[in-house]
């Protein structure tokens, strides 16, 4: 039998029943063991009850993704076993004193790995570490990585509850070898230990790096965890954190510590950014340098509070009243969330706008391991004012970028104005209305959509030029697509290419026109019912994009039933 | 204590666009001096206002500025206190933005009692939008958006203010310039949350609450026989309509500010000026957090 050097593993429960942890503890075991990993949680939003599934693959290589089904499956509970048990291939990890495995519909050769936790362990609150430990040595890994994890863990725990789960995942460690025997399964380990993170926590990491030195956020799904990293390491990195009464204040607090000079995001989902909107617009017009970053879930309205979509594009993009200048990225990948993050603080100082950071529930909280990240980030402010005789804020340039000041600054001082206003700050919206000098304003700050268009990350095509067709994507859907893209084109076939849109605005046209006006055929993915990626691309190329494969179930894009669209596309004439 | 300045050094060369007669002026011109009496230096001074016909004041008053968005005057410069906690910060504004679309920031911020001095011109109408009903437009007064009269009751800001937990709270009269000079340098001064509600009469929009309205209804605050730092006076006090106090009614020297608490700027001051980047240990401590 061949020796599989990858595992997919689901581990299935209640909300409440310590799924994160379990996960949190497979992953790292694997990701200290050298080993490449991915997992996504698909969650609700509820405190206990509900049905969670932490889906995780892990194995050398970096091209992983949510897997369609479970080589190993944890049950934690009976309703894991009765909904997951059909789809796993090698076992299945359960409590066999408490659950009940279904006899019908397994698949064939699938094992039953009933645990005795009662034997195992002290209590049935201990299944599972004892589960952890069995699928640690499933997964054909020795103990110690597993074992240091859990020291460290519990380490904030008494004594005896640290002895205790340590004892129950050994207990679960040695039944599984002995009981058990090999699944056909060893991870390549012994590499050097690989860091892990989310999406969220890429860009609060990318954030500080950059000098952030300032946040304002209300708790919305799924951009929260940003707030729960900051929070605890605020004050040890000169950053301050404020929870804000409403998303509202929590933008407008930005903007004031931005003109105070300190570098200032805010984070919010969907509907918390609409809530901001105006205020966008208000950075826009007094040349504020601003970072949001909009985390997207499954809406409209409250949605789907819990689970991935791509479809607050349009809101994005149309955010505020009136013309301004604002920036649009969207990061893809993890590392990308990071890069993106400390770019957009360069982007908003040097161009004095609003820039938004775009992400979605699953490029945001999956969790996967990550290298090459250098927290030595590049840093550009863009131009400050020298105190002098005749100082004009908001002076017409070439570049449309203008001087700043900040207040603290002798012989600068003036006033930001959300009114039209001159050179100096003085409002030109009523009584002093001047209708040339409006058009000059407002020119001078589109222009600086050029100075913005320059630092944006570079649009191109990946995968072989000439391909049967082109698949078009924006953020978390372009890994997964970039692996199947791979996996088509094995043996230097040139089946498929990709094109990911990570600069939304300004638009890069030129480039997405010269890329699908030369394509043979275009699929689009995305996690839209109303296509807006497609749209986007139709307003600013004219290019209709024909075939779509659009979800909005909630659900991430799973390489089965991507596959079979990539296969439908690619067959249809 | 710093020198006194000009406070014709407080004015930008743009005139104020209120009406004549409109009491904002008499605001702006007791806050002129109030900074040069103090002897602030208008480097270290930012203005907030947010929208309405009182939040153009930034505009006329030379020091930094922002006039933000309607009711959005205090978390900008919440934000901008938390970010430079040197700076005086000002924030002004009306009833409209402050009590009525700004409500909620307003009570947060005295709650919170962050270091802002907050002046708000009531006019008890909307006047930039030419005439309609405000939070603290009288019951029955009709207006463009009531014209049967007023049928909600008006809120009491100071009521509100004190219940909020603001540190400094206190009424001024923009007939009575000399007194609300006095009442802005001590609510600047003041370390906490203070607002300072003050009639402003709109003499375009509100035909009601007009100097002459006010000449009987007002009285200074007798301030031997009231105790400021007692909040159940203080809320008694605020309760007083006929006359309506004027001066300080509450202030309280014991309660820490938000500033002073908040972990961050306890261990770094104003994180404006820090240097930005990791040095290289928080980058290896940083790194190995993720491992």
């Amino acid at each position: 039998m061949r020796v599989k050097d990858t595992l997919s593993l689901w581990v299935g429960g209640a909300a409440g029943d310590g799924i994160a942890a379990a996960g949190e503890a497979l992953l790292k075991t694997f990701s200290r063991s050298g080993l490449h990993a991915y997992s996504y949680t698909s969650y609700q939003s509820v405190i206990r009850g509900g049905h969670v599934l932490l889906q995780m693959a892990a194995g050398s290589s970096k091209r992983l993704c949510v897997p369609d089904f479970p080589d190993l499956l944890v049950a934690l509970n009976q309703d894991s076993l009765d909904r997951e048990a059909k789809d796993a291939s090698l076992g299945i990890l359960y409590d066999k004193g408490r659950f009940t495995l279904p006899r019908q519909g397994l698949k064939p050769g699938c094992r039953d790995l009933g645990l005795p936790v009662s034997e195992l362990a002290k209590e049935p609150l201990m299944q599972n570490s004892v589960a952890v430990g069995a699928a640690v040595r499933l997964a054909g890994l020795g103990f110690e990585t597993l074992s240091a994890l859990l020291q460290e863990t519990f380490r904030g725990k008494s004594p005896e509850v640290r002895e205790a789960n340590l004892a129950a995942a050994k207990a679960g460690y040695d039944h599984a070898g002995k009981a058990f025997g090999s699944l056909g399964v060893r991870l390549p380990s012994g590499g050097p230990r690989r860091m892990v993170m989310s999406g969220n926590q890429a860009i609060a990491l990318g954030a500080l790096a950059a000098g952030c030195r300032f946040y304002s956020a209300y708790p919305m799904t799924p951009a929260s965890s940003i707030m729960h990293w900051f929070a605890p390491r605020a004050s040890r990195y000169g950053l301050v954190f404020k929870q804000a009464e409403d998303e509202i204040a929590a933008v407008n607090m930005a903007i004031g510590a931005a003109h105070a000079g300190a570098r200032a995001m805010t984070a919010t989902s969907g509907g918390g950014f609409a809530l901001m909107s105006e205020a966008v617009g208000l950075a826009g017009m007094t040349e504020t340098p601003l970072v949001i970053v909009e985390v997207q879930r499954g809406g409209p309205s409250t949605g789907l509070p819990t689970k991935t979509e791509q479809s607050d594009l349009f809101q994005v993009l149309g955010a505020s009243q009136g013309d301004y200048p604002k920036a649009v990225l969207a990061p893809a990948t993890v590392e990308e969330a990071f890069a993106f993050a400390a770019l957009s603080f360069n982007i908003a100082e040097e161009c004095q706008m609003p820039v938004l950071l775009v992400s979605d529930l699953n490029l945001s909280e999956h969790h996967e391991t990550v290298g090459g990240l250098s927290l030595q980030v590049p840093i550009t402010r863009g131009p400050y004012a020298a105190p002098g005789e005749d100082f004009r804020r908001y002076a017409v340039t070439d570049s449309g970028v203008s001087p700043r000041a900040v207040p603290g600054q002798k012989g600068l001082e003036f006033t930001a104005c959300s009114d039209e206003h001159d050179e100096r700050g003085d409002t030109i919206s009523d009584v002093r209305c001047d209708p040339v000098q409006r058009t000059r304003m407002m020119d001078k700050r589109m222009r600086k959509l050029r100075t913005a268009a320059a630092m944006l990350p570079p649009t191109a095509l990946e995968g072989p030029q000439d391909a049967e067709l082109t698949l078009v994507c924006w953020g978390s859907t372009y890994p997964l697509l970039r692996h199947l893209m791979e996996r088509l084109n094995e043996g230097g076939r040139e089946r498929v290419n990709l094109l990911c849109l990570r600069s939304l605005w300004p638009f890069p046209w030129r480039e997405v026109s010269d890329i699908l006006y030369s394509s043979k055929k275009t699929l689009a993915v995305e996690g839209s019912a109303g296509a807006q990626l497609c749209r986007l691309i139709r307003q600013e190329t004219g290019y209709y994009i024909p075939h779509r494969s659009l979800k909005y179930d909630g659900e991430p894009f799973y390489p089965g039933s991507t596959l079979a669209a990539i296969e439908a596309a690619l067959g249809h004439g | 204590m710093a020198e006194r300045t000009n406070p014709k050094d407080w004015k930008s060369g743009v005139s104020p666009d209120w009406c004549p007669g409109c009491g904002d002026h008499g605001v702006l011109n007791s806050l002129q001096k109030a900074c040069s009496g103090l002897g602030l230096a208008a480097k270290d001074v930012l203005v907030v206002s947010g929208i309405g016909c009182s939040s153009n004041l930034p505009g006329f008053f030379r020091s930094y500025g922002f006039h933000s968005l309607h009711g959005r005057a205090i978390p900008v410069a919440t934000g901008a206190k938390l970010a430079n906690p040197a700076l005086n910060v000002i924030v002004t504004g009306g009833d409209g933005d402050g009590y009525g679309i700004g409500m909620g920031h307003f009570l947060h911020a005295a709650r919170r009692n962050l270091d802002l001095t907050y002046i708000v011109m009531d006019n008890q109408v909307y006047g930039l939008t030419t005439g309609q009903a405000s939070a603290t437009t009288c019951m029955g007064v009709k207006t463009r958006s009531t014209p049967e009269g007023v049928i909600e009751r008006p809120i009491n800001p100071l009521l509100l203010a004190l219940s909020a937990g603001a540190t400094f709270v206190a009424r001024a009269y923009s007939m009575e310039p000399n007194d609300m000079v006095e009442v802005f340098k001590a609510a600047i001064s003041h370390k906490g949350f203070s607002l300072v509600d003050c009639f402003s009469p709109c003499v375009t929009w509100n035909k009601l609450n007009t100097y002459e309205w006010f000449k009987s209804r007002v009285a200074k605050l007798d301030g031997a026989s009231h105790d400021r730092t007692d909040l159940a006076a203080a809320m008694r006090k605020a309760l007083e309509e006929d006359p309506f106090p004027l001066g300080v009614l509450y202030e309280r020297l014991d309660v820490p500010t938000y500033e002073s608490l908040d972990p961050t700027l306890r261990k770094h001051g104003a994180v404006a000026g820090l240097p930005l980047g990791l040095s290289p240990e928080e980058q290896e401590e940083l790194l190995e957090s993720f491992l």
